[in-house]
């Protein structure tokens, strides 16, 4: 048992830090989550190129790459690496925290109010993180790609989504995201306290819509691709 | 008048904290449907005490549903089916005949098994008395509209209040949290006058005491919303992830020499 359970913790546990509490913890989850989400809706928008052509996808990667003399692209890197590393941290750190508040759990558990996205959270930002390492080993890097090339990020693209199971692997990861995205976006509103009667159906429905629009066009790419839509 | 009712329990026993425990199955037989839950549990006890056995324990007082006493897991669901009712305001009609019901204790770290379905929420009480107050002298009741106060923040303030303290929440919650509970007891100050002067200090004081308890966090299932007797509402939980955004960004260490002048 808790050292708590004979005394009140008082001053000194007020003390313990932002990063220590679980609600600090919670904000730091919620405010990384934005960092995260913003970038694949920009992602998934600047993506939208690849219908346009071969030249202006091509451009748009070299844009990329080419921002404040290529310093930008790295300023991006490192932005959402600190992002996501501290997010799967939040989300190690307040999971052992949850698990260890329940050692023995119910025989008869029902649920009412939760969703399976957000009984699924740790499940699905799991198969994300895989499926993050394996993208930037795909289409970033190129080792795991067939037939890999600097220069062309359009072929790549074409390329590495004609192989099935690539692209099945993409579609899967889509719809993880969908999930994550669906509750996590909610959840930033509640955890960061953006909540007023007035705006609790926008909650719900920019979380929903964002989900749709974000998972829609991204699962869109390997579909064109595997369909001829996209040659 | 209607048809008795004869159940299958499914009871959580357990001698003390240190005991491990176990579900031992008993018949409710010949139950009125017009009895409240504990009322059932009482006559299944007395079977109990006249075959000799030990009767099962679990906490009651007001059995009107005020006092935040009684509290079981019925069926995986904390006071019961029904909403907003808690346990000793459940009543058997709420059953059918030949219904196994399954009762659990409050399953939380924090929340250590006494005996059988009855546990320690000490854990409540440390985190009120970290926090949960105002410090002002009391005395004579001044002027009712001495200190104004809008209609609804009084409104949002008394629904807070309306929080008996029951632990169904944490029950409920997957993670064992008990946010709705701890920003119930925020919010009922925080959204009054009289509140003011330690909001700041009492949202990080509170979730520390909080946290030190070793509760749970919050991952917004909202399942605590749904099983609160009260109906105490998530928007609270926000409210004190608000306070608690504000307290940290603003709060000032101790100096010691400040304020004299």
């Amino acid at each position: 048992m808790s050292v708590a359970e004979q005394s009140i913790a008082g001053a000194e546990a007020r003390g313990h830090g932002f990063l220590a509490s679980s609600v600090g913890r919670k904000i730091v989850m919620a405010a990384t989550g934005i960092v995260l989400f913003g970038f694949v809706t920009v992602h998934m928008i600047g993506n939208t190129q690849a219908y346009i052509g071969p030249e202006t996808f091509n451009a748009y990667a070299k844009f990329l790459q080419g921002m404040l003399h290529g310093a930008g692209i790295w300023i991006f890197r490192a932005v959402l690496l600190a992002a996501t590393g501290l997010h799967i941290w939040a989300a190690v750190s307040l999971t052992l925290d949850n698990r260890a508040a329940r050692p023995i759990g119910y025989r008869a558990e029902q649920n009412i109010a939760s969703t399976w996205a957000s009984r699924t959270m740790r499940w699905s930002g799991f198969i994300l993180a895989v499926f993050i390492v394996y993208h930037l080993m795909h289409l970033t890097i190129g080792n795991v790609h067939p037939a890999f090339d600097h220069t062309n990020p359009y072929a790549n693209f074409v390329k590495g989504f004609q192989v099935p199971a690539a692209a099945g692997f993409y579609i899967v990861a889509q719809l993880c995201l969908g999930l994550h995205m669906w509750h996590g976006v909610w959840s930033v509103t509640q955890t960061l306290g953006l909540v007023h009667p007035r705006y609790d159906s926008l909650r719900r429905n920019f979380a929903t819509g964002l989900t749709l629009l974000v998972v829609g066009v991204n699962i869109s790419y390997p579909i064109a691709v595997l369909t001829g839509f996209i040659h | 008048m209607s048809k008795h009712l004869n159940l299958t329990l499914h009871v959580w026993r357990q001698k003390n904290a240190k005991c491990d425990g176990k579900f031992v199955e008993y018949p409710a037989a010949d139950i009125s449907p017009d009895m409240s839950f504990l009322e059932m549990l009482d006559v299944v006890n007395e079977g109990l005490i006249r075959k000799g056995e030990e009767p099962i324990t679990f906490d009651h007082d007001c059995r009107e549903g005020i006092c935040g006493q009684c509290g079981m897991v019925i069926n995986g669901r904390p006071h019961g089916p029904k909403e907003r009712t808690t346990t000793c305001q459940l009543h058997m009609r709420s059953f059918k005949d030949g219904d196994s019901i399954t009762l659990e204790p409050w399953r939380a770290e924090a929340f250590p098994v006494l005996k059988d379905l009855m546990v320690d929420r000490g854990a409540f009480d440390r985190i009120i008395a970290s926090g949960g107050f105002i410090s002002a002298p009391t005395g004579s009741p001044q002027d009712a509209n001495a200190l104004p106060i809008p209609k609804e923040n009084a409104d949002l303030a008394m629904d807070a209040a309306a929080c008996i303290g029951c632990a169904a929440c944490v029950a409920a919650c997957p993670n064992a949290s008990a946010m709705l509970f701890v920003s119930a007891k925020i919010s009922q100050l925080a959204l009054l006058p009289q509140g003011q002067p330690e909001r700041y200090i009492r949202v990080r004081d509170m979730v520390a005491q909080m946290d030190a308890e070793e509760f749970g966090t919050c991952t917004n299932h909202g399942e605590c919303e749904t099983a609160c007797p009260k109906g105490i509402k998530m928007e609270n939980i926000a409210r004190m992830n608000r306070d608690f955004i504000k307290a940290s960004l603003t709060y000032r260490p101790a100096t010691g020499g400040g304020g004299v002048g």
